[in-house]
C-alpha cells in the first residue's frame, strides 16, 4: 500500500492560537467529529485526536487530496477560506504523517516534551475512534505502532524525566509549604498539558478539591470534569483566591492576569494563610512581586527547572535518542505498508510455505534412510506440488480485482491467516 | 557527688549534641536514634542531679545562676521530649540540643557555691514561682528554635536556592504549628509564673507590684507574647510574623532572667 494515503492535518499550540484551537476542538460533543468525518467521501479510516494544545484528524483516504479538504472546511466549518485556514494548519503526508505521529504520542511534539499524558490522550482518542467504528486496518496498525514506539522512548531514554519532575518538583515544594495536603484546594487557571499535570500530581497527594478557572466557561467545566473539580469563570479569580492554597496558572494571556495589589487585600481575609502560586504561562500570568508579599510564594517555570536541574545537554541527548528511535520506527511501518500489496503479500505467503517445507524435509529425510538422489527429487517435487495446490485458492482469491476497501479487508485477512505480520 | 553528677549530666548533653549535629549532615536514623537515647539519659541524670542538690542545699535549689541556669536547661529538654512524644519535628533536636548544652555550660561556669537562702525567699512560693517561670522560658525556648527553623526554611523557599535547610527542616505549616503550641503551653506558664510572683511578693514585701526592673521586664515579655497571641487568634498572624515574634520575645525573656539581673538593680537582683 502506498504510504501517501496516510494523511495528518492539525493545529498544535506552535501554529494556532487558542482561539483557533478552542474552535476546532468539538469538546462539548465528541461524537460530532465522528458523524461528520464520516460521511467524507474518501474518509475511510480515522481518528480525531482532540487535546489542549493539538487537535489532529488522522485519516487514511485512497484520495487524499480531495479529502484533506473537505476535513479542513469540516474543522474551520467553511469560517474562513482554504488558504486562510492554512496559515494555522499542518498538513503531512506518507512517510512525515508517520514520523508526526510516533513525536506526538511520545511527547516529543508537547509544548513540555516528555510529559506522559498525550499518550493517555492518543489512546483514548483511538479508542472513540474504534468505537465509532472510524478505524480500519492501517489505522490500527498504526497507532498500536505509535502506541509501542512511545513505550519504547519512555523505557529508552530519560527524555520523559524532565516533565514529570518539574510537576514533582511543585508537588515537594507544597509540601514544604503546606505540610500535608488532605484539606488543601488548588486552582488550576487556563489550560495546558503540563498545568494538568501538575494538578493530577496533587490530586495523587489526595489535594481536596480542584479548582478550574477559565477564559471560557464551557471549557472550565469540560476541563474540571477531568479532575471532579469545580469550574469557575476567569472573573471570579480573585474571589476565589480567599479559599484557594496553591494555584497553577497557564493562560495564553499576553498581561499579568495576576497583580500584587490584587493579592495584598486578600491575605487579610485569608488569615495569611500562605498561598503558592506556580507560574507556567509564557509570558508569565503573574506579577514577579507577589513573591515579596508575606506568606505567598510565587514559583515561574523556570524556578521549577532549576530545582529538578535537568542538564539541557544531557535533556538534548535524550532528544537525539528519541528521534532516532522515531526514524527507524517509522522506516519499519514504512516497510509493512510496503509489503501492504497483492504481490508482495503473495511472495510472502510463498516464502513462509516454502521454509515450512523445506524444513521438515531436513527433519524427515535423515531418518528414511539411504534415498537415491533421484528419489529425494520426487519427494521435493511432491511437496512443492501440495504446497502450491494447497495456497492455490488463496492467491487466486487474493488477486481478483475487488473495491479499493474490499482489498484492504482482503489482504489484511489473508494476512493474518497465515500470521504474516509476526503479530502473536 | 553533686558536682560528679552535674559534670556527667553535662558530658552526656554534649553527646547528645554531638549526636544531633551528625544526624543533621548524614541524616541518618541510626544516628538520631542513638542521640535521642543519649539525650534521655542526660535528661534523667539531670534530674537527679537536681534531686541531690536539693538534699544539700536543704531548699529549693533555685537560688542562684547556676541552678537557674540548670534548671532552664531541664526544662528545655523534657519539654522538648514531651513534644517528641506528640509530634514529629524533623531536625528540631539539631536546634534545641546546641541550645541546651550552652544554657549548660553557663550553669557550669556560674558559682554553684550553695548561699544559705535570704529570710526574704524562706516561703513556699519559691519552688512554685520560680519553677513555673523557668518553666515557661523552657517552653518559650522551643518557640524560639521553631521560630530560627521557620525563618531558615521560609528564607531557602522564598530565595528559591534550596541549601542545607530545604531538604532537612520540615514543612513551614509544622514549624508555625511547632510555634503556636510551644506558646500554648509557654504563654499560660508565663502567666502563671508572673501572678505567683505577685502573690509572693505580696507576703514578703507587702505590695503585689512594685515596678521593679525585673517585674516591669518580665510584663514587657508577656505583652510581647500576648500581642502574638492576639494578633494569631483574631487576624491569624503566623508563619514568618509569628517566628520572628518567638524570637523576639524569647530575646526579651532571656534579658527577663538574666540581663535584669546584671544590668539593672532591684529587688530581684540577688537571686538568679
Amino acid at each position: 500500500m502506498s504510504a501517501e494515503k496516510i494523511m495528518i492535518l492539525g493545529v498544535n499550540h506552535k501554529t494556532a492560537p487558542v482561539e483557533i484551537r478552542e474552535r476546532l476542538s468539538f469538546s462539548s460533543d465528541p461524537g460530532t467529529p465522528y458523524r461528520e468525518l464520516k460521511v467524507i467521501p474518501g474518509c475511510e479510516e480515522f481518528c480525531f485526536l482532540s487535546t489542549c494544545n493539538r487537535v489532529e484528524v488522522i485519516f487514511v483516504s485512497p484520495t487524499p487530496e480531495e479529502t484533506e479538504k473537505k476535513i479542513r472546511d469540516f474543522l474551520f466549518d467553511n469560517s474562513m477560506s482554504y488558504d486562510e485556514a492554512g496559515q494555522y494548519v499542518y498538513l503531512h503526508q506518507g512517510k512525515a504523517a508517520i514520523q508526526h505521529l510516533f513525536r506526538v504520542g511520545a511527547s516529543l511534539d508537547s509544548m513540555i516534551v516528555g510529559e506522559p499524558q498525550i499518550l493517555g490522550q492518543l489512546k483514548q482518542a483511538y479508542r472513540d475512534a474504534s468505537e465509532q467504528n472510524a478505524g480500519g486496518m492501517i489505522l490500527n496498525r498504526l497507532m498500536h505502532k505509535a502506541f509501542s514506539v512511545a513505550k519504547r522512548i519512555r523505557t529508552e531514554t530519560e527524555i520523559g524525566s524532565s516533565a514529570v519532575s518539574i510537576s514533582y518538583a511543585a508537588v515537594e515544594l507544597a509540601k514544604k509549604i503546606f505540610g500535608n495536603l488532605k484539606n488543601k484546594i488548588a486552582m488550576l487557571v487556563g489550560a495546558g498539558e503540563m498545568a494538568e499535570l501538575a494538578a493530577q500530581h496533587l490530586m495523587n497527594q489526595g489535594i481536596a478539591e480542584v479548582v478550574v478557572a477559565n477564559r471560557t466557561f464551557e471549557r472550565a467545566v469540560n476541563l474540571a470534569r477531568c479532575f471532579n473539580g469545580k469550574p469557575v469563570a476567569l472573573e471570579e479569580l480573585i474571589p476565589q483566591l480567599e479559599h484557594v492554597d496553591i494555584m497553577i496558572s497557564s493562560t495564553g494571556s499576553p498581561d499579568v492576569i495576576l497583580h500584587s495589589k490584587d493579592v495584598k487585600p486578600l491575605m487579610r481575609q485569608r488569615r495569611n494563610r500562605p498561598l503558592f502560586l506556580i507560574d507556567i504561562a509564557v509570558p508569565r500570568d503573574l506579577d514577579p512581586k507577589l513573591n515579596d508579599l508575606e506568606n505567598v510564594y510565587l514559583y515561574g517555570i523556570d524556578d521549577l527547572n532549576n530545582i529538578v536541574d535537568i542538564n539541557k545537554a544531557e535533556r538534548d541527548k535524550e532528544a537525539v535518542h528519541a528521534e532516532r528511535i522515531v526514524s527507524e520506527e517509522t522506516l519499519k511501518f514504512m516497510l509493512w505498508l510496503g509489503s501492504m500489496e497483492v504481490t508482495p503479500t503473495i511472495v510472502a505467503i510463498r516464502e513462509k510455505a516454502d521454509a515450512i517445507r523445506k524444513a521438515e524435509l531436513e527433519k524427515t529425510l535423515p531418518n528414511i534412510g539411504s534415498l537415491s538422489d533421484k528419489e529425494i527429487k520426487a519427494i521435493e517435487k511432491m511437496t512443492s506440488a501440495m504446497m502450491n495446490k494447497i495456497l492455490h485458492n488463496p492467491i487466486v482469491y487474493l488477486k481478483k480485482d475487488a473495491s479499493h476497501k474490499d482489498k484492504k479487508v482482503k489482504l489484511a485477512s489473508i494476512r493474518n491467516f497465515f500470521n504474516l505480520d509476526n503479530s502473536e | 557527688m553533686g558536682y560528679l553528677l552535674f559534670q556527667i549530666t553535662l558530658f552526656a548533653y554534649v553527646l547528645a549534641t554531638g549526636g544531633y549535629v551528625v544526624y543533621f549532615w548524614s541524616q541518618r536514623n541510626d544516628v538520631r536514634t542513638t542521640a535521642r537515647g543519649i539525650l534521655i539519659g542526660a535528661g534523667v541524670l539531670h534530674t537527679l542531679y537536681l534531686i541531690v542538690r536539693y538534699i544539700e542545699a536543704g531548699h529549693t535549689p533555685l537560688t542562684n545562676h547556676h541552678e537557674a541556669a540548670s534548671f532552664f536547661a531541664w526544662s528545655v529538654t523534657w519539654g522538648y521530649l514531651s513534644f517528641h512524644w506528640r509530634y514529629n519535628v524533623r531536625n528540631f533536636g539539631s536546634f534545641v540540643s546546641p541550645l541546651i548544652t550552652g544554657l549548660m555550660l553557663i550553669a557550669t561556669f556560674s558559682s554553684r557555691e550553695i548561699i544559705p537562702l535570704p529570710p526574704a525567699l524562706k516561703s513556699a512560693w519559691l519552688p512554685v514561682h520560680a519553677s513555673i517561670a523557668i518553666m515557661a522560658n523552657g517552653f518559650l525556648a522551643l518557640a524560639f528554635c521553631g521560630g530560627i527553623m521557620y525563618l531558615l526554611q521560609e528564607r531557602e523557599l522564598k530565595n528559591k536556592r534550596f541549601g542545607l535547610f530545604y531538604t532537612r527542616l520540615p514543612s513551614l505549616e509544622s514549624l508555625d504549628q511547632l510555634n503556636s503550641h510551644c506558646l500554648a503551653i509557654g504563654f499560660p506558664l508565663l502567666t502563671l509564673g508572673i501572678i505567683t510572683g505577685s502573690v509572693w511578693a505580696k507576703q514578703a514585701w507587702g505590695a503585689y507590684w512594685q515596678w521593679d526592673p525585673k517585674e516591669t521586664w518580665s510584663l514587657i515579655t508577656w505583652f510581647l507574647y500576648a500581642a502574638l497571641l492576639h494578633q494569631r487568634f483574631t487576624v491569624g498572624w503566623r508563619g514568618r510574623r509569628a517566628a520572628i515574634m518567638a524570637i523576639v520575645g524569647f530575646s526579651a525573656a532571656l534579658f527577663t532572667l538574666w540581663g535584669v539581673t546584671f544590668l539593672l538593680e532591684g529587688l530581684h537582683s540577688y537571686v538568679g
